[in-house]
């Protein structure tokens, strides 16, 4: 029989580069939403410290081989790059891994690039490596966590891949402008 | 405006949804009668001053807060999460059901 | 003309280019004013309202009359203040507001026509006959007056939008300004230093002042440089902080590609900042006010610091013959740099007696200005003494100070008013109007150097400690602290020719009395009715002179009469600029289907259902209409079998021990006795009784429950839910989250539908599994699916959801798959038509003003339980025979086409509002039933099945009898889903 073709949201979308900032595809990966049930958030917790993680705060994530919690919300996490083990009836779990466009914005102007498009204070003292952020990229619902110094992962909804990337590129073309001017 | 979103922290007001006032999230229970029904609905004090009302964090965490703030000096005072107001929960939802003890605040903090 | 050895533009760098059809050139570092004005050019345009030759009046962004309009064709900008263009090569620049030029205006003879135009004269004439105002009058007096124009084409440049955080906000770079941003930034606060002007500061780079024993140009230079190099400074010239707003955000507009000669095709010609300070300090200087007097507004009249920054910042003196007039001790000082400089200062008049001036040039004291001559350029000042004697002097330009207005309007963006002090004659700000907000410097009201040195220091001390920062000492450089000595002195008494106050809307001294002695004694009356300080500049030369002299024609005092309300913006702020990133596809995300791609190969039109594009109909070769295509798809999928991408619709996840209880609270049905595997249609109601949305939810194992919405209602409902939990039940075990899009969905449709499906599934499905509103788990090709068995379209009917990355895979093969057995893909069109038929609602029934009882569902609504909404759908009124019920309507005969939108009336009745009986939501042309089709609300339609009404269409026409009937037409026992 012969099976499906998959396409990740941003195929043939990216990556696109300016002024030094690239705009990249996180390879697709198993991603999954976490609730814990009502009493079973510690049980929850200890499920994932089980597996190098544990239960964020807000505004943080936590990673470990290859695999990272996001905080998304009350009581709820994004799994990324691991199953979602040992959590059967202890929280509600449903998959997200294809419902979300992750992209990777990097480079030594990628704060600025953003700062065209998120009204978050993204200084590193406001917004240091790991940090989450449910807020908006343009109009867009977005996730957003520091992968690094100069790096960003920003998570939106699959069918807004295309505007996303749009909106970005046009974003790093305007950076890239003024610096060109001088 | 900003609003401080409990969970989130500072934000910038476009990330709300504005509801109406506090009073929405106290319902009245199913054998009210149809006045307290109309008041829940339809009558409000309209304050030059200290007001509650409800925002929802559409583009955040999607928590629903209770903001208090100044309709005069345009001051935003406490905000807090709605879920969180503490105690059990009064007939204001649905049929009765087996009475439970209130619960522990859930993931996050307040 | 240029002075030698002045200034500080670049020499070395000339730029050429064009004013009104001229060529000229400058210096690099030159505005199109300082540029203009050393080629001896004195009029910039003409008046708005009479026509009158203008020139440069200051030296800043405050300039009223010197508006340009800059660039040909869609780039064209008009009302640019000459005062802040900075030349570049190839720079075009014409005068506004005159034909067929600035030099020659056929439109002056208005000023001929002066006492007939006084304030308000449109008020008093031009008002009969009333239907000539709207046809003639008003367009005539409009393309009179006015400033520049819109080119009329489509503007391409590119604008943007950017947020900017920060600790400290410095709003300014003077001397005040200057030395705030220093200590905040030697403390290690994250600062940004916003200058409006291309260069950083001040008036420090306008005077010949010293500080700390250097010229203060030189001083601040060194600043800036030290600046420049903290990592925690951000220096942003070019941008004008334009509102203070809640929450220490403030709006700042940004100059980015306005002065390039050829800035690259990318680069946003503005940026519109949103700033968000923990603290902030308007370092923003003062503004020099003049005084009335006849004839004080000829070209070649300015302020006497702006002479002063074209002598000492460009190196130009606006004239060969320099008069100097005021009543403070400041203007002296452009008398001292004019004579330093080697221009020939004719004449400094002081209206104080007791005043002494040392300098090698006539000085009258005690004497005003009583009229000035030449009207393209002034050539003659006329003077009079205490005793009246008058005295003639020969002089091309006049610089005139009555005093300094501090520029504190974003201290009074939040209704604030200043507080008036008697002795500088001016306003100041009073501490703590915006929250977080303080002014230093002259903005303050403190106008020496020193002063201002030594506010901007303390301003700095005190926001750092505010933010809870280690500070820094920062000693106060020497520099000249002289007092202010003034007498306030807005006007010369008694002019015998009119005495301007606002030059950029043409308002006199006459004007202001006038709206006096017509009782608009409010100072937001008389700006109202006179039009000062309405212009671009918003008042920033005339609104204290104005209101003092309101004042006194009201017997009041300048504290009493107040001020106007400020308003953001401060300057101008183009549209485009606020709306950076909105235009064209940029207004609004855009969402695709995974489907999208091969509907577009097709040829399918695409259309909007909110953010969402599906496709219309799929056209097939030899379809030349969107109804014969739509036709074609309505049969095919009755017939054979249609494939239609519904992924767009809401799909909620919903589990828990309490999932069931709480779809019971919010469905006006019961949920919690779906079993596993089953699907049920539920109706939700909003709090207040009426219909919200509906759809259907699947039990997919105990305790866990996928909702679906409609296209519309998904963000909606999802608020709504997150609130009932919120609020209601935060106690209860459940959790919901959106899953619409981990998941591409596609309708398959049709009596072959079941084919089709066995034919990529890897277990064979039949009639009994899954049954009629069933869902069941299957393996698609490899991939783990869900199968729904619901249909929309009344016809035997699937939905198959696959992981999205799938998506697009599948839904090729599914319809190459149809297509192999007669049938295809079927779009919007098709769908409306197919559930219209089946008198299946959406949101064109469901819109916002029908309760469960009109939709004929008010048996769902279980009587066992409480639900969102049924409380107050019990209310009188919201049942009953007055109510407006759904039905369905055939047009007699079946061939008459009707609108949605029409309204309904007894036959016979007359069609007016009176007698209005229902009004239609649904139209179609049904090929099944070869009729046209309506779904509508009639009063008590219920008991009406089989009567006639008159459908009328007021707006496209359309008068049409209908027999009313059920509203679903086809298939009524439903039992063709049921196959």
């Amino acid at each position: 029989m012969p099976s499906l073709i998959s396409k990740s949201p941003c195929e043939d979308l990216l990556p696109v580069e300016a002024g030094g900032v690239k705009l990249s595809e996180y390879p697709v990966d198993r991603v999954s939403s976490v609730a814990p049930f009502a009493g079973k958030e510690r049980a929850s917790g200890a499920a994932l410290k089980a597996i190098g993680l544990g239960w964020p705060k807000p505004g943080q994530s936590i990673s470990a081989n290859g695999a990272r919690i996001l905080w998304t919300g009350r009581g709820q996490a994004f799994l990324v790059g691991a199953e979602p083990a040992g959590l059967d009836g202890l929280a509600a779990i449903t998959d997200q891994s294809d419902g979300w466009a992750r992209l990777r914005l990097a480079g030594s102007g990628a704060e600025t690039v953003l700062a065209r498009l998120v009204a978050l204070d993204l200084r590193p003292g406001a917004f240091p490596e790991g940090s989450v952020a449910r807020t908006g990229l343009g109009h867009m619902m977005m996730i957003l966590r520091r992968d690094g110094a100069d790096a960003f992962e920003i998570m939106v909804f699959r069918s807004m891949a295309a505007f996303a990337v749009r909106e970005l590129h046009h974003a790093m073309t305007a950076c890239a402008a003024r610096v060109a001017a001088g | 405006m900003r609003l401080t979103c409990p969970l989130c922290g500072s934000r910038d007001r476009r990330e709300f949804t504005y509801y109406g006032d506090a009073v929405y999230a106290s319902r009245p229970g199913p054998d009210a009668p149809p006045e307290a029904w109309d008041a829940y609905l339809h009558l409000r004090d309209n304050p030059a001053g200290e007001t509650r009302d409800l925002w929802y964090h559409e583009m955040g965490c999607s928590a629903w807060i209770e903001v208090t703030r100044d309709t005069v000096t345009h001051a935003v005072g406490a905000t807090r999460l709605i879920a969180e107001r503490g105690g059990g929960r009064a007939s204001g939802a649905g049929s009765p059901a087996k009475k439970k003890a209130p619960s522990k605040p859930r993931g996050g903090r307040a | 003309m240029r002075i030698s050895g002045k200034g500080l533009v670049d020499r070395s760098k000339t730029v050429g280019f064009r004013f009104d059809g001229r060529d000229y050139t400058g210096f690099q570092g030159d505005t199109l004013a300082s540029a203009l004005l050393a080629s001896d050019v004195r009029v910039f345009g003409r008046s708005f309202k009479y026509h009158r030759p203008r020139g440069v009046v200051t030296a800043g962004s405050e300039e009223p009359s010197a508006l340009v309009t800059v660039g040909r064709g869609a780039a064209q900008v008009p009302n640019l203040r000459a005062t802040m263009q900075e030349i570049h090569a190839g720079l075009e620049a014409r005068g506004q507001n005159a034909w067929p030029s600035v030099n020659l205006d056929l439109m002056a003879v208005n000023d001929l026509f002066a006492p007939f135009f006084s304030a308000g004269f449109y008020y008093k004439t031009f008002m009969w006959p009333r239907k000539f105002w709207e046809a003639l009058y008003e367009p005539a007096i409009r393309r009179a007056a006015g400033l520049g124009a819109l080119s009329g084409a489509h503007n391409d440049e590119t604008y943007e939008k950017a947020w900017a955080f920060c600790d400290l906000l410095v709003i300014g770079s003077g001397p005040a300004g200057l030395m705030a941003a220093l200590r905040a930034g030697r403390a290690g606060a994250d600062v940004i230093l916003a200058e409006e002007d291309s260069r950083m500061g001040g008036r420090a780079l306008a005077e010949s002042h010293e500080i700390g024993g250097q010229p203060a140009a030189e001083w601040a230079a060194g600043v800036v440089s030290e600046l420049a190099g903290m990592p925690n400074v951000r220096l942003m010239t070019r941008t004008t902080v334009t509102g203070a707003y809640d929450g220490g955000t403030y709006g700042a507009l940004e100059r980015v590609g306005l002065h390039l000669a050829s800035p690259p095709g990318d680069l946003p010609r503005e940026c519109f900042w949103r700033i968000v300070a923990g603290r902030a300090i308007l370092a923003s200087g003062a503004h020099e006010r003049g005084i009335a007097f006849s004839n004080n507004d000829r070209p070649g009249i300015m302020t006497a610091g702006a002479v002063r920054a074209y002598l000492n910042r460009w190196g130009v003196a606006p004239g060969h013959a320099v008069t100097i007039f005021g009543n403070n001790d400041d203007a002296h000082r452009t008398a001292r740099d004019l004579a330093g400089a080697g221009v020939r200062v004719a004449a400094l008049i002081d209206v104080r007696e007791d005043v002494e001036v040392a300098g090698n040039f006539p000085v009258h004291a005690g004497c005003r200005i009583v009229d000035t001559v030449g009207r393209m350029g002034l050539r003659e000042v006329v003077i009079a003494d205490a005793a009246g004697k008058i005295s003639r002097i020969v002089s091309d330009c006049l610089a005139v100070s009555g005093g300094w207005n501090p520029a504190l309007h974003l201290t009074c963006h939040m209704n604030g008013r200043p507080v008036w002090r008697d002795d500088i004659a001016a306003f100041v700000p009073k501490p703590g109007m915006v929250p977080g907000l303080e002014a230093a410097g002259a903005a303050n009201g403190a106008f020496s150097t020193r002063a201002c040195l030594a506010e901007g220091a303390a301003a700095a001390g005190a926001a750092l400690e505010a933010l809870g920062r280690k500070t820094v000492t920062l000693d106060v450089p020497v520099a000249e602290d002289g007092a202010v000595r003034l007498r306030a002195y807005w006007e010369v008494p008694e002019p015998r020719h009119r005495a301007w106050l606002d030059f950029a809307n043409d308002v006199t001294t006459k004007d202001v009395r006038l709206a006096a002695q017509e009782n608009f004694a409010s100072v937001e009356h008389m700006k109202r009715y006179t039009t000062q300080g309405m212009a671009p500049d918003q008042g920033k030369n005339s609104n204290v002179a104005a209101l003092a002299i309101l004042a006194d024609a009201t017997g009041r005092g300048i504290p009493e009469t107040g001020t106007t309300t400020f308003r953001p913006p401060y300057v101008p702020v183009s549209i485009a600029a606020l709306g950076a990133g909105g235009q064209g596809a940029g207004f609004a995300p855009q969402r695709f289907t995974t489907s999208d791609r091969a509907a577009r190969e097709r040829g399918a039109p695409m259309i909007e259902a909110g953010l969402w594009y599906r496709p219309s109909y799929f056209p097939r070769p030899g379809e030349t209409t969107w109804r014969e295509s739509c036709d074609r798809e309505v049969l095919m999928v009755r017939d054979r079998v249609g494939v239609c991408d519904v992924s767009t619709l809401g799909k909620i996840d919903i589990q828990g021990k309490d999932a069931g209880r709480f779809l019971d609270l919010v469905y006006t049905n019961t949920f919690s006795t779906l079993k596993p595997g089953r699907v049920r249609y539920g109706l939700m109601l909003r709090e207040d009784g009426l219909v919200m949305d509906d759809g259907t939810t699947a039990c997919l194992a105990e305790g866990h429950y996928l909702m679906t919405t409609t296209t519309a209602a998904a963000g909606p409902v999802m608020r709504h839910l997150e609130f009932v939990h919120q609020a209601h039940c935060p106690d209860w075990d459940v959790q919901m989250i959106s899953v619409t899009e981990q998941w591409a969905q596609f309708a398959l449709a049709g009596p072959l539908a079941r084919e089709v499906l066995n034919s990529v599934l890897e277990s064979p499905i039949d009639a009994a599994r899954p049954a009629f509103l069933g869902v069941i788990p299957v393996r698609v090709m490899g991939v783990e699916a869900r199968l729904f068995r619901i249909s929309f379209s009344g016809e035997l009917g699937y939905e198959i959801a696959v992981p999205a990355r799938y998506g697009e895979a599948l839904y090729r093969d599914l319809v190459a798959r149809a297509e192999s057995l007669g049938g295809g893909a079927y779009g919007m069109e098709a769908l409306n038509v197919l559930r219209i038929e089946k008198g299946f609602i959406t949101h064109a029934e469901i819109h916002g003003r029908v309760t469960a009882y009109d939709i004929g569902m008010a048996a769902m609504v279980s009587a066992g339980k409480d639900c969102i909404g049924k409380a107050a759908s019990q209310r009188p009124g919201l049942s009953g025979p007055e109510r407006e019920l759904l039905v369905g309507l055939r047009p007699i005969p079946m061939s008459r086409a009707i609108g949605a939108g029409a309204h309904l009336f007894d036959e016979g009745a007359e069609p007016v509002s009176a007698n209005d009986q229902g009004y239609v939501t649904s139209v179609c042309w049904s090929p099944t039933l070869k009729t046209h089709l309506a779904l509508a609300f009639l009063k008590n339609g219920r008991a009406r099945h089989g009567e006639r009404v008159r459908l009328v269409d007021h707006l496209r026409g359309t008068d049409v009898i209908c027999e009313v009937m059920h509203p679903v037409f086809f298939d009524p026992e439903g039992g063709r889903a049921r196959a």
